[in-house]
């Protein structure tokens, strides 16, 4: 069906379109056809895309939960250990473990620790900071932080062949398909 | 959604004007940062900015070489321009926060225009605000033991039953959690300004910034639960910060100081005053840049209508204040609101009031909203009031305490002065620098607004 030569050197092959609801039709349809490698480049966030084609969710909520316990409770053992066993001092006869004032500093690094796993969590779930990748080989996807919306079906996917594929892309209504080369 | 949005007030104008599409967003947002022009009139405020960025460096040396005597401090008033400046700079700073958190929870979809520089703001007020308690403490490198809890030699930690401390974790905190949900919103704009970047170098800073972001299915979904997440924790955060700041007083058992009204109070006179300074930045810069479309009258009277509504709290929080001076019974707190009001300082109270209380009463009109000068003028005076508020606050609260013989008056001096007036020249310069240098509208979240990027739902399910 297709030379091995075509399949080393070739990411996938891209198609670009004009709008949000294109794409997400098209994105349809090329998940009906039973493709599996499939990603979407779009300049504004879709939802849909993300439930159409990888149909998973983040797991990025419990990553920051277990962040922003980690803050709370590493929060609370500090203040708790340093006013009680590292430097205890009598203020105005409190207990040494007065634990209500100790709330807000726990409070404060329970949303610095939560925040700093969504920040971290995002860029490095993502593979990011990622300066090369296949599709900025394609001269178009300039245009993909803009105004064109790109569907790419990679050539890893099982169904994948440059011809068939590139005619099927064309038949969803793409504007121009092309190939994305390694 | 703009339909939905017109049926509850059909004279109102849209969020955006029409007659943009994606194209003409990224257009005339990026161009700024891309172009190779620096018009005049930046170059000059950037000198004023710089100027007054000097002055405070200058300023900030001496203290450093003298000792904080050279601030009007004395005992009694032990706090003076250095708290009042501080909490005046962290106040502003909570407008931004508010539009790109909680208005993001509350899907109001007007904030996506100013959301980025309002957090630009935010970030400089913060930066702002900072310098003063750290330089009260005379010599700055000294203090970090008694701030922040790590091993040192001295075998010293903090002292984490004072408000001070939770101030310095609160604000902290703040400033980090800012700075990073500025910088991940800003990451698809970067990756906006590296594709269209000519110079080899612009694309390169660019790209770097943009981490390489391309915008794949599974990265946008990612990043929105990401900022989603971050709007929720930031909603918390904003409210606990002058929460926190308020303690510092609160606290304390100074009559005038020592009141339960005081976090919600400081809250509501922070974004009060933060509006009014976003209104002073963007009737300006949209006029300069030419963004009336995207920044429209829209965002300007929902802007005022906040600044009048969060005013309106802050009347009350005066009432109550006085309220509770004469029903707690005490002859010092009623003294200190009699000192407040007719006092020697008792000029500062009244202006603060036909500001905060008489002026924005001028806001309930529709005329006033739509009018971009009287409103520029109006939010100056706002921060004008706001100034005086915690001025009031603070130093007609100290300046007369228990024992009349400990009794005094306090007068800044030209050191006080240099600094505050040098802090607003370097948010200036920080500001012009962040205008020129970043895309200061997101381009991706007023994208969202267009019909290009709606998608109706899959009749086939």
């Amino acid at each position: 069906m297709h030379t091995n030569e075509s399949t080393t050197s070739l990411h996938g092959v891209m198609a670009e379109f004009d709008s949000a609801q294109e794409i997400v039709d098209a994105a349809r349809q090329t998940m009906a056809q039973g493709f599996t490698k499939v990603e979407a480049y779009s300049p504004v966030p879709i939802e849909e895309l993300n439930d159409i084609i990888h149909k998973t969710r983040t797991i990025l909520p419990k990553l920051v939960l277990t962040g922003g316990i980690t803050g709370m409770a590493s929060g609370f053992a500090l203040q708790f250990w340093a006013s009680t066993m590292a430097y205890p001092m009598n203020i105005g006869g409190r207990p040494q473990a007065s634990w209500l004032t100790f709330i807000i500093p726990s409070y404060e690094l329970t949303i610095l620790f939560a925040a700093l796993t969504a920040v971290v969590g995002m860029i490095v779930l993502s593979g990011l900071p990622q300066p090369y990748h296949p599709v900025f080989n394609v001269d178009r996807f300039s245009m993909a932080s803009s105004d064109k919306f790109f569907l790419v079906v990679e050539s890893a996917d099982p169904k994948f062949d440059q011809q068939a594929t590139t005619e099927f892309l064309r038949s969803t209504g793409a504007k121009g398909v092309y190939d994305v080369d390694e | 959604m703009a339909n939905h949005s017109n049926n509850t007030a059909p004279e109102e104008s849209p969020v955006i004007l029409p007659g943009h599409d994606f194209e003409t967003v990224t257009e005339i947002v990026a161009e700024i940062p891309l172009s190779k022009r620096f018009p005049l009139g930046w170059i000059g405020l950037l000198l004023i900015g710089l100027g007054g960025a000097g002055m405070l460096h200058m300023a900030l040396g001496y203290l450093v070489l003298k000792g904080i005597g050279i601030w009007g401090n004395n005992v009694p008033v032990g706090w003076a321009f250095d708290i009042i400046n501080f909490v005046w700079w962290i106040g502003i700073g909570h407008a931004g926060t508010l539009i790109s958190a909680i208005l993001l929870l509350f899907k109001q979809q007007w904030r996506m225009s100013i959301s980025r520089f309002a957090e630009a703001m935010t970030i400089f007020a913060v930066a702002c605000a900072a310098i003063f308690p750290v330089f009260h403490t005379g010599r700055p490198w000294l203090a970090a033991y008694w701030l922040f809890p790590y091993p040192n030699t001295m075998g010293l930690w903090p002292q984490f039953k004072s408000p001070l401390i939770w101030d310095v974790f609160a604000v902290s905190t703040y400033a980090t959690v800012s700075i990073v949900f500025w910088y991940v919103g800003m990451i698809p704009d970067m990756a906006t300004l590296r594709d269209r970047a000519m110079s080899k170098v612009k694309a390169t800073i660019y790209g770097t910034l943009s981490l390489g972001w391309r915008g794949s299915a599974r990265h946008w979904h990612r990043y929105e639960v990401a900022t989603l997440i971050l709007a929720g924790l930031s909603t918390p955060l904003v409210l606990s910060v002058h929460t926190v700041v308020s303690f510092d007083f609160a606290v304390s058992v100074i009559p005038g100081w020592h009141a339960t009204i005081f976090p919600p109070y400081f809250v509501a006179g922070a974004i009060y005053a933060g509006f009014a300074m976003v209104l002073t930045l963007a009737i300006p810069v949209r006029r300069f840049y030419g963004m009336e479309s995207l920044i429209t009258m829209r965002h300007i009277d929902n802007m005022a209508k906040i600044t009048l509504a969060t005013g309106l709290m802050v009347g009350y929080g005066y009432a109550m204040e006085a309220f509770f001076a004469w029903y707690s019974a005490s002859s010092h707190e009623k003294f200190m609101m009699w000192n407040r009001m007719f006092g020697p300082y008792g000029w500062s109270y009244w202006t603060l009031i036909a500001i905060n209380v008489v002026m924005i009463q001028l806001l309930w009109s529709r005329k006033v909203r739509q009018n971009t000068t009287v409103l520029f003028v109006m939010s100056l005076l706002i921060g004008v009031g706001m100034w005086l508020e915690r001025f009031v606050i603070i130093v007609t609260s100290l300046n007369r305490d228990f024992i009349p013989a400990s009794w005094g008056m306090y007068y800044p001096t030209q050191w006080d002065f240099m600094t505050f007036f040098g802090t607003i020249g370097l948010f200036l310069t920080l500001f012009l620098l962040f205008l020129r240098f970043v895309p200061m509208i997101s381009i991706f979240e007023v994208k969202m607004l267009l019909p290009q990027s709606k998608v109706k739902a899959d009749h086939a399910h």
